[in-house]
């Protein structure tokens, strides 16, 4: 056992990948020498090689149609987009053929890729480098997306991507990459994909979130129990296909709910949550579900971005609201 | 130090780029050229041009199929025949082809059958699991966009060592995308073993080439990606073939990708759903009819006493002998389940969409 951050709980995971499995190769920009711009990949092509881990020239699109190729032969690429935000032209190679490869071959085919790409603001970062559009992936079928809230989870569920044997798209939460610190055995063990992780139980409300705003939720959630709410705090961890179970039994059990991600509201994933909710939780409800999110507007350069995040205290207010309604 | 003054003119010349042009046949099947090796052997020329003849006499059924409901839409190779069968015929059956849509000739070449293809423009999915070519690519419908797979293909054969070489088919519209640029980019840069092959039909639907681009050739492209390009006449199936059959050797002997130009002309409409007359005039037509490429390899192959009247009637027989058999069967396909539509969604359909299927099912089978 030995502590570490995120970041580095991905950098294990892919040395693992790469050490167990010759098929698997790492590519992207930089990933190489540089070992990534956020150190993920450091050391990876001193001990695998340049040919596993790929410096590519600078083209999005082609890191991903690259793994498309790759993966239909056999191999399993994990490619790194530096930033969300540059993620844009690999939506045509996902939409239109990693996600559909093995659909539309019946089989013949198929598609075991990664795609790699920090996700989620609060960094203080440039333009373009804070984005959380998780929902636009979520939305593909065929595809898996995960989004792991601590340096287990994101050893775990990164070596489970890597050994899926279909595409995923994997979130890494920028802001908790050295702030999240955590217990790894590295022992190769994947966690599972498609299910939920309950990370705290409770009886009064659901708090459901994922990626670096879980952190927020469960300090909303101590906040919360400083006034005697007990809350109960889920990680859905995989968005696509999500875990409706955990999420209904939870309600089930507390009768309130609140959804939180800075991904702003209009057709965020939260709306997907709620109208789960509402079709098969209904009867449960006690209160409205409420969404705490990032706000329907561009997210904006750092002088304002802390105003657009989903603060503990909103979390913390707008579950006492739930809590309080009759 | 006093320094001389150079003129502009006198600045070296650091790099210089030629662009060949490979052809043997003239359109009216004289030899240009002394023909390439494999051209010696009259069986070989036979054999293309039976598999061009037949994709002729194939596009020309599955358009009747259209046009009575019983096909979805289509897209005929009419005059580009040799672009398909020169280069599929070049490959070896463990090489990887990446088509698109308009290539259904180099899939026959290869082993996926008329049925299959049918299948597939029918609207049913079960068309691209052949049992022919097993790695081969499904056809390409976003332009261009398989490219990239081409290079991560040849990426594979490259990191396993295997002497394959993926064999990529496009249109000359493709090569205004930037995947097609970042693909042959990316196989310049680690001299992979893939061949791009652009088709240039002259008309990417309605918009014509010098719309798409200002650069004298396509094969140009090539240079700034660090690789030879070449044009080849398009209609000449021999010149088709003998500059795919020196790329892919290349490419195989691990010297790196190539690029073809296959210059050639789009005699029929870009699709069952288009009409070309719109933006075309029929005369640019009528005299692009004088190039095409099966009339040219006849005149030659009569003009060796390698084909004459009594091979022509007996080829067209057995075309339409296979082709009504394959349509028979495409016919009599058995029906899939709408719940099938989950099937090979994913390795394992998760839970979340299982109840989706249940009910799919439920719904259908009333």
């Amino acid at each position: 056992m030995a502590e570490v951050t995120l970041v580095e709980a991905v950098n294990l995971a892919l040395a693992r990948a790469l050490s167990d499995d010759p098929n698997v190769i790492v590519l992207g920009e930089d990933v190489g020498v540089n070992g990534g711009v956020f150190r993920a990949t450091v050391g990876l092509q001193q001990r695998f090689g340049p040919q596993r881990v790929v410096d590519t020239p600078l083209a999005e699109l082609l890191i991903s149609g690259l793994c498309v190729g790759m993966a239909a032969q056999g191999l399993r690429p994990v490619g790194e987009i530096q930033f969300m935000g540059f993620i844009y032209p690999c939506i045509d190679q996902l939409v239109n053929h990693a996600s559909r490869l093995r659909n539309r071959t019946r089989g013949r085919l198929s598609c075991p890729m990664v795609l790699r790409t920090p996700h989620g603001g609060g960094i203080r970062a440039p333009e373009h480098h804070s984005e959380s559009t998780e929902v636009m992936l979520a939305h593909i079928p065929g595809l898996r997306v995960v989004i792991p809230s601590s340096p287990e989870r994101a050893y775990g569920l990164l070596l489970a991507a890597i050994r899926d044997p279909d595409p995923v798209v994997f979130l890494e939460p920028t802001r908790i990459y050295r702030a999240a610190k955590g217990q790894i055995d590295d022992d190769g063990e994947a966690l599972p994909l498609d299910v939920a992780f309950v990370l705290r139980e409770g009886q009064d409300v659901t708090l459901i979130s994922w990626g670096a705003m879980v952190k927020e939720t469960l300090a909303a959630a101590d906040q919360l129990a400083g006034d005697g709410i007990r809350a109960e705090v889920i990680d859905l961890a995989t968005l696509k296909p999500y875990d409706a179970d955990t999420i209904l039994a939870s309600v089930q059990k507390t009768g309130r709910c609140v959804i939180v991600h800075e991904a702003a509201r209009t057709g965020g994933f939260g709306a997907e949550i709620a109208a789960l909710i509402a079709e098969h939780g209904l009867t449960s409800l006690l209160a409205p579900v409420v969404r705490v999110t990032g706000y329907d507007t561009v997210i904006p350069l750092p002088r304002l971005e802390q105003h657009y995040m989903p603060s503990v205290n909103r979390i913390a207010a707008a579950a006492r609201k739930v809590c309080q309604f009759s | 130090m006093a320094e001389r003054a150079i003129t502009d003119e006198e600045l070296p010349v650091i790099a210089r780029f030629e662009v060949r042009q490979r052809s043997y046949l003239a359109p009216d099947g004289t030899v240009l050229r002394r023909l390439p090796h494999f051209a010696s052997d009259t069986n070989a020329l036979v054999s293309l041009y039976r598999g061009m003849a037949l994709t002729r006499a194939f596009d020309t059924k599955a358009v009747s199929l259209q046009r009575t409901g019983r096909l979805g839409t289509y897209a005929v190779s009419l005059g580009q025949e040799a672009v398909s069968i020169g280069v599929a015929s070049a490959m070896r059956g463990e090489d990887v082809l990446l088509p698109s849509y308009r290539d259904n000739a180099a899939l026959l070449w290869r082993g996926v059958t008329m049925e299959e293809i049918l299948l597939y423009w029918g609207g049913d999915e079960r068309g691209n699991h052949w049992s022919g070519p097993v790695h081969d690519f499904p056809f390409c419908i976003p332009v261009g966009s398989h490219a990239p797979h081409a290079a991560g293909v040849a990426y594979a054969f490259a990191v396993r060592k295997q002497p394959r070489v993926a064999v990529c088919l496009f249109g000359e519209g493709a090569t205004s995308k930037g995947d097609v640029w970042e693909a042959m980019n990316f196989a310049g840069v680690h001299k992979l073993p893939v061949v791009f092959v652009v088709n240039n039909n002259q008309w990417a639907i309605s918009v014509p080439l010098k719309l798409q681009t200002a650069s004298e050739t396509l094969a140009q492209k090539a240079i700034a990606a660090g690789f030879a390009g070449e044009q080849v006449d398009g209609n000449d199936v021999i010149a088709v073939r003998a500059a795919a059959e020196e790329a892919i050797a290349e490419a195989r002997a691990g010297k790196g990708p190539r690029f073809i130009e296959a210059v050639t002309y789009r005699l029929g409409d870009h699709t069952t759903a288009d009409d070309a007359a719109r933006y075309r005039p029929p005369e640019e037509v009528q005299a692009r009819w004088k190039e095409e490429p099966i009339a040219r390899l006849r005149s030659y192959l009569v003009g060796q006493n390698a084909w004459g009247k009594v091979q022509e009637e007996q080829l067209a027989a057995e075309c339409q002998q296979l082709i009504e058999v394959a349509i028979e069967r495409y016919l009599a396909t058995s029906p899939r389940l709408p719940e099938t539509m989950f099937d090979n969604l994913y390795a394992e359909l998760p839970e979340a969409y299982a109840a989706q299927r249940r009910e799919l099912k439920e719904a259908s089978h009333g």
